[in-house]
C-alpha cells in the first residue's frame, strides 16, 4: 500500500526534478543555442500538452462509456497535422513575422491590432480554460485520493482540498519562476518547454506501461485482448455521425486555438522547420497515447468491481492487481499531464491578460505625458506574475466550488467548444482579405454568446431545470439546449451547430458590409500573403545614422532649442562634448519617442529609418504614416471647414454691407425724391403768394394765383398722406379692418370715387361683368377699395386714347380670385413694367399727373398685407394689372 | 431788341409763375418743357439768359448743361439752374460743369428776378 506520504514525496521529488530540468534548460539557453533545446523533438513533445489529465485518465473512461468515441479527440489533431500542415506553417510564419505573443494577439493583429478583439478573445480564453484548469486540479486530487483511500474509494476531504491548494500554489510558483524570468522578446520559455517535453515522455511511458501490462500481463496477449474487446459491451457501441463530426471538428479546432496549444505550437516554436518533424511525430505520439485506451477500458470493466469509476482505471487497475510501482508511474503520468497543461495554459492566459487587459489599463490610468522609462519591463513582469496567480487562483476557486461534481468531467469538450469560436475569425483572417475587424467582433460575440447560453451555462449547472425544459422567460424557442425547437439533439452537437454557424455567418456578413481601415487592410494582406514576404525580419533601427542629420531633422520637428538640449544631454551622458552624440540604439529609440510626440510614432519611425540609411521603408511604415496623415487630413479638413464657415460669414457680412449701402443709397434717393416732390409745389405756392402780397394784380390774375396755390397745397397734402400711408404699410404696422363685402359693391364704390375724384372727367368707360362679381370677400375692404381706386384712376390718367375703356375681369381659380384691370391704352413696355411699382416712378412726362408716383407702390404693399398680390400682366392689349386674393379670404355667395 | 429768357421747365405752375415774373419785367420768355431736345431749343432761340431745371422729362439738366458748355456757341451763355432736390452734391456737380448760378426751389421772386438781371448784365459787360 502506497501511503499518502510516499505519494507526496514522489510527487515532490518529481516536481523538483522538473524544476531542475527547467532551470538547467534556461541556463543552457542563455549560454547560446543548444542542439537538443532547439530540436524538433523537444518541440513535438511540448505539443503533447494537448494530452491533459482529461485524456490521460478520461479517454479510458470515455471508451468504457462510449466505445470508440474517445478516438475523435485524437483524430482531430491528427487530421490537422497530416492534412493541414500548411495551415500550421502559415500560423507559425505569421507568428514569427508579427511577433505574436498569444492567440488573442494573433487575431487582434490580423484585424488592425484591435484592442477590442484582443479583450474578447482573452475573456473567451479565460472562460474556456478556467474550468479546464480546475479539471486538472481535480484529477490530481482524485488520483491522490485513490492511493490514500484505496480500496474503499470515495469522496475527498479537507486533505484533498489542501492537496489542490498546495498543487495550485506549487504550479503558480513554477510558472512564475520559469514563465516570467525575463521578458524575452520572442516570448519563448526554454525551461518550461523542456520540462513539458520531459513530462510528455513520462505520461507516454506511463500509459504505455499500463497498456503493456494489461495486454500481456492481464489479458495474455494481443489476440486474447482483441477477443476480450469483442466480447465486452463496448463493442456494441454504435457511432453517432453528428457527434463524431462535431467532436473531430472540436478537437481539430482545439489543437490550434486552445491558448496552451497556440502557445507551444506558435509562440514557443523556435524554428519553422521543426514543423516538418512535428507533422508526423505528433500524430504518432497521440496514436501511441490512444493505443491501449480500449484494452485498458475493456479489461478494467471486466476486472474491476461493479461501479468503479472508469475514469480512474489507469490508476486503479494496476493497484487492484497489486502493481504498486506501475500505479505510481501511472500517477506520475497523470500528474505530468495535469501539471504541464496548467503551466502552459497559465503562461498563455497570463500573457493575454497582462498584455491585453492589465497593461493597457495601467497605461491609461497613468498621468498623460509621463515618460516610458525602463520600469515598463518591471511593470509587465509584475503584471504577468499577478496574472498567473489570478489564473491559477481562479482555477482553484472554480475547483472548490464545483469540485467533485460530475459537472467537471464534461468540461473538456465544453472548453473545446468555447475556444472553437475563434476559428472563423482566425481561419477567415488567414485566407480571406475581405475579413474585417467588425466582422470578427460580430462573429466572436455571437459565437461566444451562444456558447455561453447553449453549452457553458447548462454544463456548469447555472440554469435552473425549468429554464432548460421551457426556455428563457418560458419561451420554448429559447430553450438553451433546443433553440428554435431543435429538440432530440445531442446538447454538444446542438451548441456547436448553432454557435459556429451563426458565428461564421455574422463574421462573413458583417465583414462584407463593413469597410476595413488602412491598418486592417495592411495586416490582412500581411497575414494572407505571409509567404510572399521575404524572410527579412523586422530589424530594429540602429544603423549608421548621421548624428548631424538627426539633429537637423529634430530641430525641424521639436524646435531648435529643445532638440539641441536633447542632443547635448545625450552627448554629455556619453562623455562627449558638443551637440552630436553617437547614434546608439538607445538614443535613437529615445529620439524616436520624442519625435513621435510631435509627428506620431509611425512617421517618426519612418523618418529616422530614412536618415539611418534604412531606405527600405516598409509598406507598413508607409501605411501607418498614411493613417496618421489621414488623421491630420481630417483635422485640417475640419480647419478648412471652419475657415469655409468664416468665409461664408464674411460673405454674408459683405452681402449685408452691400445691401445696407444699397439701402443707404435708396434712402438718399428717396429723400431726394421727397424733397423734390415737396419743393416743387412749394415753389409755385411761394411764387404766387408773393405776387398776391405785392398786390397790383387784376382780379382774374388774383383768382388764378389763388387757384394755383390751392391746387398745389392739395397736392402737398396728398403727397404727405401717401408717404405716411406707405410708411405704415412698409413697417407692417397696419391694422387690418376685416369685413365681409361683396366684390361688386367694392368695385362700385371704387369706380364712383375714382370718377368723383378725377380732376378732368374724360369719359373713361368701365366694362364689368356682374355675374362674376358676386363673390363675398372677407378682407380689409377699405384697403382693397383703395387699391381698386388707384388702379381705376391710373387708367383714367394714363390711358390716352380716343375712346378710353377699362375692363374689369373677375376669374376664380383653385385657390385665388383674380381681378384684372385692363385698359385699351398703349400699355407699359417690359422695361417699365419692372419699375412701375417702385416709389416715385412716373412713366409719363406729365409731372402734373397729380400724384407723386406712390400709388402703385402703396397698392402693392396693401395687397401684400392682405395676403395677395398686385402684378402687371403683359400682353393684354393695354395696361393690365391683376389683383390676386387668396381663397381663404374669399367667401362664395350662397 | 428785347432781352430773351429761355425757360426749360416741366411744371406748368412754375412756368406760369416765372413767365409772369419775367414778362412783367420786360423780358421775352420762351418756354421749353422737354429735356431731350433742349439743346436744340437753346441754339434755335439763342436766349440772353437760360433758366434750366434739373429734373426734366427725357434728359437731365446736368447733361444739357455739359453739352451747352462744350459747344462754342453756348459756352459763355449765362445759365441759371433750378433744382428741387437741394443737395450739395448737385450744386457741386453743376458748378464743375460750369453753371453760372445754381438756385434751389422754392425761391423768392426778387431773388429769381435779381439773378436773371445780374447774369444778363455780367454777360453784356463782357466784350
Amino acid at each position: 500500500m502506497v501511503s499518502f506520504n510516499i505519494l507526496i514525496t514522489v510527487a515532490v521529488i518529481y516536481t523538483m526534478l522538473l524544476f531542475g530540468v527547467a532551470f538547467y534548460a534556461d541556463q543552457r539557453a542563455q549560454r547560446g543555442p543548444s542542439r537538443w533545446l532547439r530540436s524538433p523533438w523537444t518541440y513535438t513533445l511540448s505539443l503533447s500538452v494537448y494530452c491533459t489529465a482529461w485524456t490521460f485518465y478520461g479517454a479510458v473512461g470515455n471508451a468504457a462509456r462510449s466505445g470508440l468515441e474517445y478516438l475523435t479527440i485524437y483524430l482531430g489533431p491528427t487530421l490537422v497535422f497530416l492534412a493541414w500542415w500548411w495551415l500550421l506553417r502559415k500560423l507559425v510564419r505569421i507568428g514569427k513575422a508579427e511577433r505574436i505573443t498569444s492567440i488573442a494577439d494573433m487575431i487582434s493583429s490580423r484585424y488592425g491590432k484591435s484592442p477590442t478583439i484582443a479583450v474578447i478573445v482573452t475573456v473567451l480564453a479565460i472562460a474556456g480554460t478556467t474550468p479546464y484548469i480546475a479539471l486538472q486540479l481535480q484529477s490530481v486530487t482524485l488520483s491522490v485520493a485513490v492511493f490514500t483511500e484505496f480500496p474503499t474509494g470515495g469522496g475527498g476531504g479537507s486533505d484533498l482540498n489542501a492537496t489542490a491548494f498546495w498543487l495550485s500554489a506549487g504550479l503558480a510558483l513554477f510558472t512564475i519562476f520559469f514563465g516570467t524570468r525575463n521578458l524575452d522578446a520572442n516570448e519563448r520559455h526554454h525551461g518550461v518547454v523542456t520540462a513539458i517535453a520531459l513530462e510528455a515522455i513520462v505520461k507516454l511511458v506511463a500509459l504505455l506501461a499500463v497498456g503493456i501490462f494489461v495486454v500481456w500481463g492481464v489479458s495474455g496477449g494481443v489476440s486474447e485482448t482483441l477477443r476480450a474487446i469483442d466480447a465486452s459491451p463496448v463493442a456494441d457501441w454504435q457511432p453517432s455521425p453528428s457527434r463524431w463530426t462535431s467532436m473531430i471538428f472540436l478537437s481539430a479546432a482545439a489543437v490550434i486555438c486552445l491558448p496552451r496549444m497556440f502557445q507551444v505550437l506558435v509562440v514557443e516554436n523556435a524554428d519553422e522547420r521543426h514543423l516538418r518533424t512535428a507533422v508526423w511525430a505528433f500524430p504518432t505520439y497521440i496514436l501511441a497515447m490512444s493505443l491501449f485506451v480500449l484494452p485498458i477500458a475493456v479489461v478494467g470493466l471486466a476486472v474491476m468491481p461493479e461501479g468503479s469509476n472508469p475514469d480512474l482505471f489507469v490508476l486503479t487497475l494496476p493497484l487492484e492487481l497489486g502493481q504498486e510501482g506501475l500505479a505510481l508511474l501511472a500517477f506520475l503520468g497523470g500528474f505530468s499531464s495535469a501539471t504541464s497543461m496548467v503551466i502552459v495554459a497559465s503562461i498563455a492566459l497570463a500573457t493575454m491578460v497582462s498584455n491585453h487587459i492589465v497593461v493597457p489599463i495601467w497605461l491609461n490610468t497613468r498621468p498623460a505625458g509621463a515618460s516610458m522609462s525602463g520600469d515598463m519591463r518591471q511593470v509587465v513582469l509584475l503584471s504577468r506574475r499577478l496574472s498567473i496567480i489570478a489564473v491559477l487562483g481562479l482555477g482553484y476557486v472554480y475547483y472548490r466550488t464545483t469540485g467533485g461534481s460530475a459537472a467537471l468531467s464534461a468540461i473538456g469538450l465544453v472548453s473545446f467548444a468555447g475556444v472553437a469560436q475563434v476559428v472563423p475569425a482566425l481561419i477567415g483572417g488567414l485566407f480571406w482579405r475581405g475579413a474585417t475587424r467588425k466582422g470578427a467582433i460580430a462573429g466572436l460575440l455571437v459565437g461566444f454568446g451562444l456558447w455561453i447560453y447553449t453549452l457553458f451555462m447548462p454544463a456548469i449547472g447555472a440554469f435552473p431545470s425549468s429554464m432548460l425544459l421551457h426556455g428563457l422567460f418560458g419561451a420554448d424557442m429559447l430553450r438553451p439546449q433546443a433553440l428554435m425547437g431543435f429538440t432530440d439533439m445531442d446538447p454538444l452537437v446542438h451548441s456547436i451547430l448553432w454557435s459556429i454557424s451563426l458565428n461564421t455567418l455574422a463574421f462573413i456578413i458583417v465583414s462584407l458590409v463593413s469597410f476595413p481601415t488602412p491598418m486592417e487592410r495592411l495586416q490582412g494582406a500581411a497575414f494572407v500573403n505571409v509567404f510572399e514576404r521575404g524572410d527579412g525580419a523586422v530589424s530594429p533601427i540602429g544603423g549608421q545614422a548621421e548624428a548631424e542629420d538627426l539633429l537637423v531633422m529634430s530641430q525641424r520637428l521639436l524646435g531648435a532649442r529643445e532638440a539641441q538640449t536633447l542632443f547635448q544631454r545625450e552627448a554629455t551622458r556619453q562623455g562627449k562634448a558638443g551637440y552630436l552624440p553617437d547614434p546608439t540604439p538607445d538614443f535613437i529609440t529615445l529620439l524616436e519617442r520624442e519625435l513621435a510626440g510631435s509627428v506620431g510614432g509611425a512617421t517618426a519611425h519612418a523618418m529616422i529609418a530614412q536618415i539611418n540609411g534604412q531606405t527600405s521603408i516598409t509598406v507598413r511604415d508607409l501605411l501607418a504614416v498614411a493613417d496618421e496623415s489621414a488623421q491630420m487630413l481630417e483635422y485640417s479638413s475640419q480647419l478648412e471647414a471652419q475657415s469655409r464657415e468664416l468665409e461664408q460669414t464674411a460673405r454674408k457680412l459683405r452681402e449685408a454691407n452691400t445691401k445696407l449701402t444699397a439701402l443707404s443709397v435708396q434712402k438718399d434717393a428717396f429723400l431726394s425724391q421727397v424733397s423734390h416732390e415737396l419743393r416743387t409745389p412749394m415753389t409755385s405756392i411761394r411764387s404766387f403768394s408773393e405776387f398776391l402780397m405785392e398786390g397790383g394784380m387784376d382780379e382774374k390774375a388774383q383768382a388764378r394765383s389763388a387757384g394755383i396755390i390751392h391746387e398745389e397745397s392739395i397736392r402737398l397734402t396728398r403727397l404727405l398722406d401717401d408717404l405716411l400711408d406707405l410708411s405704415v404699410l412698409e413697417n407692417g404696422q397696419v391694422v387690418l379692418n376685416v369685413q365681409t363685402a361683396r366684390l361688386s359693391d367694392l368695385l362700385d364704390r371704387a369706380v364712383s370715387s375714382a370718377g368723383v375724384g378725377s380732376p378732368k372727367p374724360d369719359g373713361l368707360e368701365v366694362i364689368r361683368s356682374a355675374e362674376d362679381e358676386g363673390v363675398l370677400l372677407k378682407t380689409d375692404t377699405d384697403r382693397l377699395t383703395q387699391v381698386f381706386i388707384n388702379l381705376i384712376s391710373n387708367a383714367q390718367k394714363y390711358c390716352v386714347t380716343d375712346t378710353p375703356r377699362l375692363r374689369i375681369v373677375v376669374t376664380r381659380s383653385q385657390d385665388s380670385v383674380d381681378i384684372d384691370f385692363i385698359d385699351n391704352g398703349l400699355g407699359i413696355s417690359p422695361k417699365d413694367a419692372t419699375v412701375v411699382f417702385e416709389k416715385f416712378v412716373r412713366l409719363t412726362d406729365q409731372a402734373s399727373a397729380g400724384s407723386a408716383g406712390l400709388g402703385l407702390a402703396i397698392s402693392r404693399e396693401i395687397m401684400l398685407r392682405l395676403g395677395g398680390s398686385l402684378d402687371y400682366v403683359p400682353g393684354q392689349g393695354g395696361a393690365a394689372f391683376r389683383v390676386q386674393l387668396p381663397l381663404v379670404w374669399v367667401e362664395r355667395l350662397g | 431788341m428785347s432781352k430773351t429768357v429761355l425757360l426749360v421747365e416741366d411744371e406748368p405752375n412754375i412756368i406760369e409763375a416765372i413767365s409772369f415774373l419775367l414778362e412783367r419785367d420786360g423780358w421775352t420768355v420762351r418756354i421749353h418743357s422737354q429735356g431731350d431736345d433742349a439743346v436744340d431749343a437753346v441754339l434755335r432761340v439763342a436766349p440772353d439768359v437760360l433758366v434750366l431745371d434739373v429734373m426734366l422729362p427725357g434728359r437731365s439738366g446736368f447733361d444739357i448743361l455739359r453739352d451747352l458748355r462744350s459747344n462754342t456757341v453756348t459756352k459763355d451763355l449765362p445759365i441759371l439752374m433750378l433744382t428741387a432736390r437741394g443737395q450739395t452734391k448737385d450744386r457741386e456737380l453743376a458748378e464743375s460743369y460750369g453753371v453760372s448760378h445754381f438756385m434751389t426751389k422754392p425761391f423768392s421772386n426778387d431773388e429769381m428776378l435779381g439773378k436773371v438781371r445780374d447774369l444778363y448784365t455780367a454777360s453784356a459787360d463782357k466784350p
